[in-house]
């Protein structure tokens, strides 16, 4: 063995024995799961000592014909649809007006990110009172402002999926805020004295500076607004529990039900898969997306 | 001149304070609805500021529930699974970031890729394989399947990056070991990524509600999240008492926050830089 075989095999020893101890964790506890999954997608098995049957792409078949998968992939949408253009606007806005140098703006900063880190269960426990149809302070409030029969909120077919869209935005907004005001700061002030000299008024700056500089986070926000509500559980768990009847059933309590309740492993799996599969679209749309539409300067 | 920018100040202030109060009334709601008694929570019409404080909800939920246990099962798992997860990651991000060997970049890959697998893809069949190993209804095979996040690793790695080559290349000349150089320079300097790893890691772990609701059934395995659930279930009418559970819930990450609220604002900057 030459010695310059012996010091990279040496490297490699030095190397794995960094990497070993997290690398066995991860391949066991995740990797492995996520190999899994397609594997058992393509099975039937209630995880008893039963054995596990290949069926092909039997479950996907059923998936298709199943009315409360398809109803938990249309809420799903319904729900992303409304929370992302809504968040991104909302914190976008949020973050031009945080960037402003005043007195006392970071305790403004940390008011609008405190819901982030507050938990969903604690959370949800009181936005339901507030949104409590007959007493709560939401439709206390709708009343005295005029309106004569306020909605039905968590416990209305028609407006739940809004009432949970309500506090999802609440609730996140804080966060992305954060990602544009590190974005903005990325801005060089030069631009809007360029602008300002030329006569552009507040508006003006907003409309054809400060957009288009942040497309890129914008890209990046909406790719990551648009998973984390793909995979929206807890939240909607604790508020409703995919209720009344299925108004706010949505894919992850479909593969929850299916998996927990209901024992039918394979089955959630495949339905694990579908939301696989939607989450690479969109990550495959957004590197596309990034190279034709992105606004570099 | 002079004047229009004052009252452009004060515009902007009102729309601020205005923002920030909708934006913290439930939280406020929540600590006044845990002061009242449970039949005046939504009496009308809707006192704001209760007319006396009935701080004894804080002492009769403690009796209610075994919260004092959830409490410890939260606190247990929040720390093992931090420690486990920060002590792994800075060591695996040290050997991608710092050490040539073969494998490393394919390595590396794979760990990112997953990042971009969301857990609820592939929790039945982690559910499954734990059920195996007789992991589920424990709390160690929650720390060991929460413990080892890809994103750990590379959040740490993209810090190490950072790290000047030339700074390892003089230690290594002066007789430095790998492990030398990684314990002595790049852990001491990768301090600021390490603190944004334990408290988002913290969160989470303390937050985390659909884990435990999987893996947890006996009752004095759970966390305090499944905790108030459970109260939520057995005393449904009893408003304050929920309200003042969740304020305690909420109280030990809202502390973390406002001492390491710069960590916060620090690791979601960097990762949406990133993107």
């Amino acid at each position: 063995m030459t010695s310059k075989q012996k010091r990279r095999l040496k490297n490699d020893a030095i190397g794995y024995s960094f990497i070993l101890p997290n690398l066995i964790g991860y391949s066991i506890f995740i990797l492995i799961p996520v190999l899994f999954s397609f594997i058992l997608s393509l099975a039937e098995w209630d995880g008893s000592s039963n054995p596990i049957v290949f069926v092909g792409l039997e479950n996907f078949r059923h998936l298709m014909d199943d009315s409360t998968f398809k109803i938990s992939l249309v809420n799903t949408m319904k729900y992303a649809v409304f929370t992302v253009p809504i968040t991104i606007v909302a914190s976008m806005l949020l973050a031009v007006l945080l960037n402003s140098k005043v007195k006392g703006i970071a305790w403004f900063r940390t008011a609008f990110f405190f819901p982030y880190i507050a938990s969903i269960v604690a959370v949800g426990a009181v936005w339901n009172m507030l949104f409590q149809p007959d007493y709560g302070p939401i439709n206390t409030f709708l009343k005295m402002i005029g309106i004569q029969n306020p909605p039905g909120w968590v416990i209305s077919t028609d407006w739940a999926m809004v009432a949970v869209i309500i506090v999802s935005i609440w609730k996140y907004m804080g966060y992305y805020m954060i990602v544009y005001l590190a974005a903005l700061q990325g801005i060089s002030g030069s631009l809007y004295e360029a602008a300002g000299i030329d006569g552009a008024n507040g508006w003006q700056k907003l409309r054809y500076i400060t957009v288009p500089m942040l497309t890129p986070t914008t890209f990046f926000v909406m790719v990551m607004l648009t998973i984390q509500c793909f995979k929206v559980f807890d939240l909607i768990y604790v508020m409703t529990g995919g209720g009344p009847g299925r108004a706010t059933n949505v894919l992850v309590n479909f593969i929850y039900n299916a998996a927990f309740v209901q024992f039918k492993f394979g089955y959630a799996s495949a339905a694990a898969i579908v939301l696989f599969l939607i989450v690479l679209v969109v990550t495959l749309v957004q590197f596309r997306g990034e190279k034709k539409f992105v606004n570099y300067m | 001149m002079h004047i229009r920018n004052n009252a452009k100040r004060i515009i902007l202030y009102v729309v601020l304070i205005a923002l920030a109060l909708i934006m913290l009334v439930p939280f406020y709601w929540m600590l006044i609805s845990s002061l009242k008694l449970n039949k005046d929570v939504f009496s009308l019409p809707m006192k704001w500021i209760p007319d006396s404080f009935h701080f004894e909800n804080y002492k009769v939920i403690w009796g209610k529930l075994p919260l004092i246990m959830f409490f410890k099962n939260t606190s247990k798992l929040t720390l093992f699974t931090t420690v486990i997860q920060l002590f792994t990651s800075c060591f695996a991000a040290y050997g991608f970031a710092k050490v040539k060997f073969r494998g490393r970049n394919l390595l590396f890959i794979l760990y990112v890729t997953t990042i971009a697998v969301p857990w609820q893809v592939y929790m039945v069949p982690q559910f499954v394989l734990m059920s195996k190993l007789h992991l589920t209804n424990s709390h160690l095979g929650l720390i060991l399947m929460q413990a080892f996040s890809a994103f750990g690793v590379f959040l740490m790695r993209q810090f190490y990056i950072s790290i000047p080559d030339e700074l390892c290349e003089a230690a290594r000349i002066d007789g430095l070991s790998e492990y030398g150089i990684f314990g002595r320079i790049v852990l001491p300097l990768g301090k600021p990524a390490m603190a944004t790893l334990v408290i988002f890691t913290f969160v989470n772990v303390w937050n985390d509600f659909m884990g435990p609701l999987i893996f947890l059934n006996s009752t004095e395995l759970k966390t305090i999240q499944l905790g108030i659930r459970m109260f939520i279930s057995q005393f449904g009418a009893e408003y304050a008492w929920i309200m003042a559970a969740s304020v305690c819930a909420l109280v030990p990450v809202v502390l973390l926050f406002l001492f390491f609220q710069r960590f916060f604002v620090e690791g979601i900057a960097a990762s949406g830089i990133k993107g």
